[in-house]
């Protein structure tokens, strides 16, 4: 890995009192933001970079916390001094979406109306709520428009918003690892996953808080299924193989297989920290997220609202957001004569490869935000 | 299949190129025919390629560049969409010539096409000497090259009648890269090392 580290980081925390008015309908009265920045804000304000999380992601984007030194954050491999988000040269904002369980008001955080944690009663948000909301964000920090606004996976699709929703305030748009509306199947794995959360007998409609339990069986299970859909194939043969823990068949249903005890082990580490309810939430976010919907299904026309410049990233090992996904982005941006760059990497990690330190990767990340102006 | 320096097909091929106008290069290597025809006829450029170091290498010279194999088409271009689409030295890399020159004239109105003449008497000379022929603008051995398709001026020429494609310029270069004047179709195809058209279509 080139470059180094930023080193020990902290958390802040935003207070926003005026209602956000939400897609499904919701208003949420007031709500707080946890975010994270690197760098140094510029004089003219024009060195600002956010970088949008992914499903399971959160504020805590890169360094680590003085008092815990292990904490480091989700995608450390790309930012500090001399990394392609370079902190020489970058101010970088990190934030926890709303619904979020890091931090921000979500489903875990107090609804002030009833003294009790929201649970179920926290409203559906949507890509465009939390847009919303990470422009007001930007408000409280002066910045009138980011550098860039990236992000991988459900982070890229932020960033594809915002050069939609917020043209004016998006010089230029990462858009790594995502699509411009989920597929059938992956609409079908997120509901396979919500429906082993929303089964689960300690789920109790959302409201497990006051029954001071949490359906970790569901939510463990929603992340093994996802855990699947991150990796490739091939990359599950090479690392696992057919290998069996114990070297010969138990004939029984314990853990036998070494792919199990991973799976097993990514859930039950997953299900110990993260909250069911947002695991819903934002797995409804991704399902509802469509730009395209507001110009019945036509993203030519939809982009044509865009007026970033654009850098799209895929991995041919991809398939949960395959390269063809981004390639409908690519087309719609050119048809509409934006200034567009898209690299196909070639990496073999899967949807998860947008997390990985890749040298090509990272230098095509790196020379695309070398040439942005300030 | 660029080579960065010294190109004298890129100064035809921007005198045949409007400011202003959209261009679409193909085999784009790392950008310097967008970057030439940016700065000096200050066109809107995007290009396309397929190997990973081009990729960084024309995003590090700021230029928009699409990742893709040109022998599976440019299905994310749309029909018209770019005044001219030019493939510079790398037609005689391309399987599918037929394909990629319907191609260019969908995505583009009009298609710039560039390639190393195999007539071209020095090549000749050096079959008859018994090897391959290595110059200028073939600058490969016979075991590394990427060319799959030999082919003359008078070859391309036949094709494009035969596809229908109107050729409304051509320039032939000497291996220094001097325009080669000869009225003589014959001589041409012997005296150019280089040849660079300019096609349409009728729509």
């Amino acid at each position: 890995m080139s470059g180094q580290s930023v080193g020990a980081v902290h958390s802040q925390r935003a207070h926003f009192d005026q209602p956000l008015q939400l897609r499904s309908g919701g208003v949420l009265p007031a709500y707080d933001l946890v975010y994270e920045t690197y760098g140094t804000l510029n004089a003219a304000k024009s060195n600002a970079i956010l970088v949008c999380h992914a499903l399971s992601g959160h504020h805590h984007v890169a360094g680590h916390y003085a008092d815990a030194p292990d904490n480091i954050g989700w995608w450390d491999n790309i930012v500090g001094p001399g990394r392609p988000l370079d902190t020489n040269r970058y101010f970088i904002v990190g934030v926890n979406n709303l619904g979020g369980c890091h931090g921000s008001t979500g489903p875990s955080t107090l609804n002030p109306s009833t003294g009790k944690p929201w649970g179920a009663d926290f409203p559906i948000v949507a890509v465009i709520d939390w847009v919303h909301a990470q422009a007001r964000l930007a408000d409280l920090l002066g910045i009138d428009s980011w550098a860039a606004v990236m992000g991988g996976s459900l982070g890229g699709m932020q960033a594809l918003r915002w050069s939609i929703t917020y043209p004016e305030r998006v010089r230029n748009s990462i858009v790594i690892a995502a699509a411009p509306k989920l597929s059938a199947q992956n609409i079908a794995f997120n509901d396979v996953a919500r429906q082993a959360i929303l089964t689960d007998p300690d789920f109790h409609g959302g409201h497990y808080y006051e029954h001071d339990t949490r359906p970790t069986r569901g939510l463990r299970l929603a992340r093994m299924l996802g855990h699947i859909t991150y990796l490739s194939d091939d990359q599950m043969g090479e690392k696992f193989g057919r290998e069996l823990r114990n070297g010969s068949f138990a004939f029984d249903f314990d853990v036998e297989f070494e792919v199990e005890s991973y799976l097993r082990y990514q859930g039950d580490k997953f299900a110990g920290y993260f909250d069911a309810n947002t695991y819903l939430l934002m797995t409804k976010a991704l399902d509802y997220f469509d730009p395209s919907r507001e110009d019945d299904g036509d993203l030519v026309k939809t982009m044509a609202r865009s007026k970033a410049n654009f850098l799209i990233a895929s991995f041919t090992t991809d398939w949960r957001f395959t390269p063809a996904r981004s390639k409908e982005i690519v087309a719609a941006l050119l048809a509409n004569g934006r200034n567009v760059s898209y690299a196909e990497i070639d990496l073999n990690f899967g949807h998860d490869s947008f997390l990985m330190d890749d040298a090509h990767y990272h230098g095509v990340v790196e020379a695309y935000l070398r040439n942005i102006k300030l | 299949m660029s080579q960065p320096l010294n190109r004298p097909d890129f100064d035809v091929i921007a005198g045949w190129i409007e400011p202003g106008h959209k261009v679409l290069d193909l085999g784009c290597g790392d950008g310097s025919l967008l970057k030439h025809l940016i700065d000096s006829r200050g066109v809107r450029g995007w290009g396309v390629e397929i190997e990973d170091v081009n990729i960084l290498a024309a995003i590090r010279n700021g230029i928009n560049v699409i990742q893709g194999n040109l022998e599976r088409g440019l299905d994310e271009f749309a029909d018209q969409a770019f005044d001219h689409v030019v493939l510079s030295r790398t037609l005689q890399t391309v399987r599918h010539t037929e394909g990629i020159l319907r191609e260019m004239l969908r995505v583009g109105r009009e298609a710039v096409v560039s390639f190393p003449n195999f007539a071209y008497w020095k090549n000749l000379r050096s079959v008859l000497d018994g090897r391959m022929p290595v110059s200028e603008d073939l600058p490969y051995q016979w075991y590394d090259s990427p060319n799959v398709r030999f082919f003359t001026l008078l070859d391309f020429e036949a094709l494009c009648r035969q596809m229908g494609l109107i050729i409304r310029e051509r320039s032939v270069l000497d291996e220094q890269g001097k325009p080669v004047d000869n009225a003589d179709e014959r001589e041409l195809n012997f005296l150019g090392s280089l040849a660079v058209y300019r096609l349409t279509q009728l729509r």
